[in-house]
């Protein structure tokens, strides 16, 4: 899967999932208060995550992650990881 | 304190229909909302016959913070809520500002509970049930829910008393009125409709196997019955002190003006002639009326031998003299369960509101007991002032609930 790819099918589960408008999903913007993240929100993510790419979020890794750019370096970077693992 | 208690607002989502102006003409029309459920039989059921109920459509009505909670037999709740808030002119703004309360029958979360035990078995990690999860698998998820999204401030809890569940929640919610403990309660009672709730109902040859004819196959008092048919939805009924009602110009529908229960303190799963006479009798008793005063009885019968043989006995017993017009629309809508109770509330008052009885179809040979009823084998046009609704369950839990026109 390209990194390109990855992005796309981030964006399209977050459109679908979330609600949030497509618009919004800026790179640079930040991902908790675009998509008003609460706590179980965050484990729905972790859900969702684990669907579409096949591993597991650990909540800590979450800290890390601010912007929409950071998520999807995070989500491309365990997905190489995995391919490779 | 001895508050009126009055009926401001009905909702509805069931097998025979999706709102109130299409249960009514089910109701008339002698409509039978029963089929067959194929996935049933693929898991080893006795019987695939079941109430069938459409799925609501919740995406673009509720945002996902608030769907994701949501049980199927909250779904059906949220549905029938929104309709009888609407037609009691309750809005969220006034919702908001005022203490209303919600007690809702519901009795299990089968669904919801099985499907996350599925996912820890296979994935064995618990934060893959997501967010929802434990609010559709207690059996609160309605009250839990539905209290949130309606920023509900007054009394929330969830009754769960078998398939008297819904009528029992009316009846409370009719004391705490009356006691002055609230004013404005949404009472009503919701059950799920899926293979995984009713298995262990099935397991007890409960249900009927004429599935070569689901509409003929719920008979009460019938000779030929041969058990009951699962079914549920959802059945909202707004609750409220008749002075608040009049002052904030609510439509007054009907005023409860008894409530009668009690236990059988006898077998789990039979019914018991003397614990259904003592709470029929406790209702006439609390509305201060005779039983020559009822017009109609909505009968909790549901199709099986022995219940309805009993409610028979003990409807006879209490009412052999009046011999008033008696129907179970169960015939029509099967089993709703912890939902039936106030389901046939709604129908029961549809009814009084259209001035007709609705048939007990299906109904075509007496056996000894059925034989003493006065039956409405067909629609039958009555001015109904006043009507009585039975819900009896497993435990020998009984509820009996009495509702006047407002003249």
């Amino acid at each position: 899967m390209t990194q390109e790819e990855i992005i796309s099918k981030i964006n399209e589960f977050l459109v679908e999932e979330f609600e949030v408008d497509a618009e919004k999903i800026i790179a640079t913007s930040n991902l908790r208060e675009t998509l008003d993240l609460d706590s179980l929100d965050y484990v729905d993510l972790v859900v969702i995550i684990e669907s579409n790419f096949g591993f597991k979020v650990v909540a800590e890794d979450f800290i890390n992650i601010h912007t929409f750019q950071d998520f999807y370096d995070y989500v491309n970077r365990k997905v190489a990881e995995k391919a490779t693992a | 304190m001895n508050n009126r208690v009055v009926i401001t607002g009905l909702g509805i989502w069931g097998c025979l229909g999706k709102n109130l102006d299409e249960v009514k003409e089910s109701l008339y029309t002698g409509k039978s909302g029963i089929g067959m459920d194929m996935e049933r039989k693929a898991w080893g059921y006795r019987s695939g016959l079941t109430g069938i109920v459409e799925a609501p459509q919740l995406k673009g009505l509720l945002d996902r913070r608030a769907r994701v909670g949501l049980s199927e037999e909250a779904e059906y709740a949220y549905m029938a809520t929104i309709e009888a808030m609407k037609n009691a002119k309750m809005d969220m703004d006034w919702v908001e500002k005022n203490e209303v309360g919600i007690l809702y029958g519901n009795d299990s979360s089968a669904k919801a509970v099985s499907e996350a035990i599925d996912t820890i078995r296979a994935k064995k990690d618990t934060t893959l049930l997501g967010s929802g999860s434990i609010f559709q698998s207690m059996n609160c998820t309605v009250t839990m829910n539905l209290s949130t999204i309606f920023k509900l401030k007054g009394i929330n809890f969830t009754i769960s008393a078998a398939c008297a569940s819904g009528s029992h929640s009316i009846g409370l919610g009719y004391l705490m009125i009356k006691w002055g403990l609230q004013k404005h309660i949404i009472c009503g009672g919701a059950q799920e409709v899926n293979p995984f709730a009713f298995g262990s109902f099935d397991g007890l040859s409960a249900f009927s196997i004429r599935e070569n004819d689901p509409t003929k196959a719920s008979r009460p008092f019938d000779r030929d019955r041969d058990g009951l048919v699962p079914s549920g939805g959802a059945a909202t009924v707004i609750l409220e002190d008749y002075e608040s009602a009049v002052k904030r110009g609510a439509p007054i529908l009907a005023e409860v003006i008894g409530y009668g229960f009690s236990s059988n303190g006898d077998h789990i799963s039979n019914s018991n002639v003397d614990g259904q006479v003592r709470s029929l009798n406790m209702a006439l008793d609390g509305a201060g009326i005779k039983a020559a005063d009822i017009d109609y009885i909505n009968a909790h019968a549901t199709s099986t031998p022995g219940g309805d043989r009993t409610e028979a006995q003990a409807i006879d017993m209490v009412f052999g003299e009046t011999r008033p017009l008696v129907s179970s629309t169960k015939s029509m809508t099967g089993h709703e369960c912890w939902m039936a109770g106030a389901s046939e509330i709604v129908y029961s008052m549809l009814m009084m509101q259209n001035n007709f009885v609705a048939p007990n179809i299906n109904f075509e040979n007496p056996d000894e007991a059925s034989a003493k009823l006065n039956i409405a084998t067909k629609t039958t046009e009555k001015n109904i002032d006043v009507f009585l609704s039975n819900s009896f369950g497993f435990g020998g839990t009984n509820s009996s609930l009495i509702i006047k026109k407002i003249k």
